[in-house]
């Protein structure tokens, strides 16, 4: 075996390690912002796995959008709006705990399915395109996925749209179902920083 | 344009001749690059420091240091053994493990990045295809790191100064890698070296300053702030936030922060010469020098002379970008949160938006000017 076969399996296997460890501990920590940290890593992770399947590309957009934004804003919504209080118990956990891991469990035997009829094998060594594969995304998300591709920019335009508006408050100062004008301190108390209860 | 000295395979041509296989000497060329560049970017740092502390102490008409060797130039090893011996301080009601590893994934990503950074033709450590976008990458890690250290610290100035971090950083991501974009646009590569290599042509008259001029600003301006310089400090605005993110931290935690803003600094400093100021291209190009001396383009002395005048003219560049830096951190007084944004958002997203738009159609227009 070739020292660059012993690197990549050495690589592979820790870098599934982590993403396992650490997506179990993001569904399992009791912490909300560790389980946030974690998921950047499980991102991190990814991006490796990426890297080792020679899609530098896809891996750095991966750090990009999946670190870079989603994260940083998950982390930066838990800063901002929670605070430390106790989670009320909630009555019926055993059977919906019960529910979660069936249907968990129902995915994750489709996934295996897949992963067993699969024929996941390139054709030849040839095939596989390395560095040139930014300019085949290019092409081919002009050329054949035109249409999926500008679709996701109306979605994403029409999100920012919605946020704008929430956000602005001259326009959301009535509740849609009641016609009561909305209670602003509310909307105040949420923006109180995390830790002012611990000082 | 494959010339230039090729130092990995002499190496490994040398390391043959001892009868190794090429596998082995590729295992021994490996780390030489990467500790050569780490060197570098901390001799860098010490060298910022201290211009820093003497342009600051002259627009401050002070004499600034200078007991510690010629002119004070030993300050900043001494700055740096002081923060290595100080006591390594957790605050008692900190998140341990949070506030340990806040620092590290501020300085990893930083230090990561220099992977890309062409001294000369193969003078880097990787000629990775995506070059420039594993910075944009790498760069939109920090804010986690800087999130981290703020919540963990358990302090409210910290927090705060975390989450002005990361707003900042978010914000001025954005038309920072538009005006990369532009750049890329019109060299047909990510690469950094063919981003150099395409404002080869004819010396200084080639370079992207003169085509891309509101791209260099904005870049610039972007630049500046994903380092929290001073126009753009606003995470660690002493006289509002103590040091923000960084308050609770002493010895080499704090130092790590340090080292990382400076890093990020000469790093982001290297990237605008490599962008725009032709990288280590010299203002007349070497083919016209070796020309006028009659000497052909591969003789060892035109090579040995091409890949000296690279380091120096990247280098110099640089470092000719870290004072105006420094001068402007000296000289300008610290914008609001809400200039800040209103800067980002509502002025230089428009602006490189529209940089772009015209790029692409001054390339559709002029091919041979604008790359085609």
């Amino acid at each position: 075996m070739s020292i660059a076969i012993t690197t990549q399996i050495i690589c592979f296997t820790v870098l599934s390690l982590v993403i396992l460890i650490g997506a179990l501990g993001v569904v399992l920590l009791q912490s909300i912002v560790y389980s946030a940290f974690l998921l950047g890593g499980v991102f991190m992770s990814v991006a490796g796995l990426y890297l080792l399947l020679n899609a530098s590309f896809v891996a750095a957009a991966q750090v990009l959008v999946y670190v870079g934004a989603v994260n940083v804003l998950i982390i930066f919504a838990i800063m901002l709006v929670n605070k430390k209080e106790d989670l009320k118990p909630i009555n019926d956990i055993k059977s919906r705990r019960i529910i979660s891991t069936s249907i968990c469990l129902t995915l994750l035997s489709l996934l295996i399915r897949v992963d067993l009829t699969n024929i996941w094998s390139l054709s030849s060594p040839q095939n596989s395109i390395g560095e040139e594969s930014t300019i085949r995304i290019g092409e081919h998300l002009f050329s054949d996925y035109l249409l999926p591709f500008e679709v996701a920019s109306v979605l994403l335009l029409m999100a920012m749209i919605g946020a704008i508006v929430l956000a602005r408050r001259d326009v959301m100062n009535k509740d849609i179902s009641t016609g009561l004008p909305v209670d602003q301190e509310l909307i105040e108390k949420s923006s109180e920083p995390l830790l002012t209860n611990k000082n | 344009m494959e010339y230039g000295l090729d130092l990995e395979y002499s190496f490994n041509e040398f390391l043959k001749g001892f009868g190794l296989s090429s596998e082995i000497a590729h295992i021994i060329w490996l780390p030489l690059p990467m500790l050569l560049v780490l060197l570098a970017a901390v001799v860098g740092v010490l060298v910022t420091v201290w211009l820093e502390r003497k342009i600051s102490a002259a627009a401050q008409q002070r004499i600034g240091p200078e007991y510690a060797g010629a002119l004070g130039v030993l300050q900043p090893i001494a700055d740096g053994l002081k923060l290595l011996v100080k006591e390594d301080i957790i605050p008692a009601k900190a998140d341990g493990i949070l506030f340990t590893a806040g620092p590290i994934l501020v300085l990893v990503p930083v230090i990561l990045s220099w992977l890309i950074v062409p001294f000369g033709q193969n003078l880097l450590i990787s000629n990775v295809g995506i070059g420039i976008f594993l910075w944009i990458a790498l760069s939109s890690i920090q804010p986690i790191g800087l999130l981290m250290s703020g919540y963990a610290s358990n302090n409210k100035y910290s927090l705060l100064g975390g989450l002005r971090a990361a707003a900042q950083s978010i914000s001025y991501e954005i038309p920072l890698a538009l005006s990369v974009l532009a750049i890329v646009l019109m060299t047909n590569s990510l690469s950094t070296i063919d981003i150099v290599n395409q404002q080869s042509g004819a010396g200084i008259l080639s370079w992207n300053i003169w085509r891309q001029p509101v791209g260099f600003i904005v870049f610039w301006i972007c630049a500046l702030a994903e380092c929290e310089r001073l126009p753009f400090d606003l995470p660690e605005a002493e006289e509002e936030l103590v040091a923000g993110y960084q308050t609770e931290y002493a010895g080499m935690k704090f130092a790590l922060f340090y080292l990382g803003s400076y890093i990020n600094l000469i790093l982001s400093a290297l990237l605008v010469s490599i962008l725009y100021l032709g990288g280590w291209g010299f203002p007349i190009p070497v083919e016209l020098i070796a020309k006028f001396l009659n000497l052909p383009i591969n003789s060892p002395f035109i090579q040995v002379f091409t890949a000296s005048i690279g380091i120096v003219m990247t280098v110099l560049k640089a470092y000719l970008l870290v004072f105006i830096a420094i001068l402007l951190r000296w000289t300008t007084p610290r914008v609001r949160i809400d200039q800040l944004l209103d800067l980002g958002w509502k002025f230089l997203l428009p602006i490189s938006l529209a940089n772009l738009l015209i790029t692409a159609g001054l390339k559709l227009a002029f091919p041979q000017f604008f790359g085609g």
